[in-house]
């Protein structure tokens, strides 16, 4: 129907209208009187934010991270022992958990990028469990009960006592990581890492040292993450070692794979998705994992472009005749 | 005193070792033969347990329930390998890690819909509820019958895979499975053979934890993590590797979390040791397994390919 190369291209229209949808939330739930989906919603940008960051690793690098998760629990955690001892400045909040999410993200990302493949997925995971079990053994900081947090992150310039504030932060966040996204896929550092995904060998024979380039990408995904926990920790005003739990890691991933892999915006698509399904069914039963388990083996067996990575790779038919 | 402590906290160690093993081969085979990861490898030990303690509430005999799981185990492997794993082989890694774990959730909701969220219990067989006692040290009979089991299994393992017709298939089929496939040997077949025979080891793992572990939903994660460790830290797809890192991690394990507070507080402020130890002890086997991919990313035994 429409011209070849038309600029308003169902991928376009799509993207928009989620961004809209998203950016209305608020509005939408104050005139329906559902509050609780602001919370609800946050909760979706955060996760959202988390699968972004992973993306860039899985969807683009190939890097199957099955740990990603242990980086929102320490952007959760460090607001959680900062506060703690009473320090509730939202900017050392965020610097300490950058700065210790990137020392650890250099430290283990080193290690793991020494494997590949099958390896790579187990040792992520293996390290993530690590993190999961010292977070338990911290009586300190309440080990298994976890972490009840006082106040939300004092930022100073603005607040994020209300719930729509810290909305808003969430999802100005999270459109700035996309466009950061968008402009980074796209550029040098990009191509490299998405060439080393279709073929490692050939990248380094180039001339690219791709243990850096790897690594650098590995450590910007995993800062990512500390910043969807830092602000998960203001959203539940807890940290938890359940943030970090494997299945934290598992849901990440089926966000990306639900969304699209490798597309900018398919992991807050995923994310949307995910989080809508597990709603519904958690309403319809108690039991809902019991159904959502087959729901993802028939996602990975027939979706496989995921629902965004559909729409994008339809444009992309349709304008290459 | 403490060398006795010492040598049954070595045992106890050996023992989740060999627990360790019994998951690991399966799971390192399946791996090496089909190039297939398999989360899902500890909801059959968990169902291998449940179909022990289920067995063992019915008729009150722990050798009845092992007869019962091991071969209920084996064949939940196979039904599940044929319905949805089959259609994964030729997928890359992400998708089989993604269904599978897609798995685990149906696998933890089921047992907790049939058997209830709480712990179910068994009891090891009447002759085997004493202890044995050997050099003035006294320890439970029932764990040395696990470390029995699991080294004759090992044992099995090695007479199959290295001096019969089907072993020497399995060995084949990991480094060339085209080749297998044009000589005429049904590859299909030969993977469900193998799946079972992994699943059906989760299974006797899972009725000998029965006893000394809670059977309850989602016990099959936390001993698949150190499978992995197991499997990552003795070279993915060997055997070998599978059987010397169980041991390995096991007693590092175990003797970490025994030890390693008491040795910190000759070092450190008692509150300092007290809280750093069991946190440092939980880390050990991941340090442990980091130590060896920076020194052999293909792990301590990497199966040694034509």
């Amino acid at each position: 129907m429409s011209a070849g190369g038309s600029f308003v291209t169902l991928r376009r229209v799509v993207a928009a209208t989620v961004i809209v949808l998203l950016a209305l939330v608020p509005v939408i739930a104050s005139a329906i009187g559902e509050p609780y989906y602001v919370t609800l919603f946050t909760r979706i940008l955060i996760l959202a934010l988390a699968a972004v960051g992973l993306n860039l690793i899985l969807g683009y690098g190939g890097l199957v991270s099955f740990g990603h998760a242990m980086y929102v629990g320490i952007g959760a955690y460090s607001v959680g022992i900062l506060s703690h001892y009473g320090i509730g400045n939202g900017w050392v909040h965020l610097a300490a958990a950058l700065l210790v999410g990137g020392l650890v993200g250099v430290v283990i990302g080193f290690i793991c990028l020494r494997t590949s493949g099958m390896a790579f997925i187990m040792i992520t995971l293996a390290f993530a469990q690590m993190l999961y079990f010292l977070a338990i053994s911290l009586k300190t900081f309440g080990g298994d009960d976890g972490l009840t947090i006082s106040a939300r992150s004092d930022f100073g310039l603005f607040s994020l006592r209300s719930n729509v504030a810290l909305y808003y932060a969430a999802f100005a966040v999270l459109m700035a990581t996309l466009a950061a996204l968008a402009r980074l896929v796209h550029s040098r550092f990009g191509m490299v890492i998405r060439g080393g995904r279709s073929n490692e060998r050939r990248m380094a024979a180039l001339g690219f040292p791709m243990l850096r380039y790897k690594l650098t990408a590995y450590v910007i995904s995993a800062l990512v993450c500390v910043v969807a926990g830092v602000l998960l920790a203001n959203l539940t005003k807890f940290a938890a070692p359940s943030y970090m739990a494997w299945q934290a890691s598992g849901d990440l991933i089926v966000m990306i794979v639900l969304g699209g892999m490798g597309t900018v915006l398919g992991p807050v698509v995923g994310a949307l998705a995910l989080i809508v399904i597990e709603e519904i069914l958690t309403a319809w039963t108690t039991h809902w994992m019991i159904v959502l388990g087959p729901v993802i083996v028939l996602i990975v067996l027939t979706a496989k472009k995921g629902i965004y990575g559909y729409i994008v790779e339809r444009d992309a038919r349709r304008q290459s005749p | 005193m403490t060398t006795g402590l010492f040598f049954v906290q070595a045992l106890n160690g050996l023992q989740l070792g060999i627990l360790l093993f019994l998951l690991a081969a399966g799971l390192t085979l399946v791996f090496g033969i089909m190039n297939f990861v398999n989360l899902a490898h500890g909801s059959l030990y968990m169902m291998g347990a449940y179909f022990g303690a289920a067995t063992f509430n019915a008729t009150g005999s722990f050798v009845l329930a092992a007869i019962v799981a091991v071969p209920a185990t084996m064949l939940l492997g196979v039904v599940v390998e044929r319905v949805a794993l089959i259609r994964l082989y030729h997928r890359d890694h992400l998708d089989q890690v993604l269904a599978t774990f897609g798995l685990i959730l149906f696998f933890n909701e089921l047992v907790r819909i049939v058997w209830g969220p709480g712990a179910q219990f068994m009891s090891p067989p009447e002759a085997l509820s004493g202890s044995v006692e050997f050099a003035g040290l006294r320890y439970p009979a029932y764990r040395f019958a696990i470390i029995a089991v699991g080294l004759a299994v090992a044992a099995g393992l090695y007479v199959l895979i290295h001096r019969t017709r089907v072993g020497m298939l399995i060995r084949a089929g990991a480094t060339h499975p085209d080749v297998v496939a044009a000589l005429g040997v049904n590859v299909r077949r030969l993977n469900t053979l193998v799946f079972g025979l992994g699943a059906g080891l989760a299974g006797l793992a899972g009725v000998m934890a029965g006893p000394i572990l809670a059977v309850q939903p989602g016990m099959g994660e936390p001993i698949l993590i150190l499978t992995l460790v197991v499997i990552v830290t003795g070279g993915i797809g060997s055997i070998r590797g599978a059987f010397y890192g169980a041991l390995i991690v096991g007693t590092v394990d175990t003797i970490g979390r025994a030890f390693l507070p008491t040795i910190l507080r000759e070092f450190l402020e008692r509150s300092l040791a007290q809280a750093a130890g069991p946190a440092i002890a939980s880390m050990l086997i991941y340090v442990l397994m980091a130590v060896v991919l920076a020194i052999r990313p293909q792990g301590l035994f990497p199966v040694r390919n034509a």
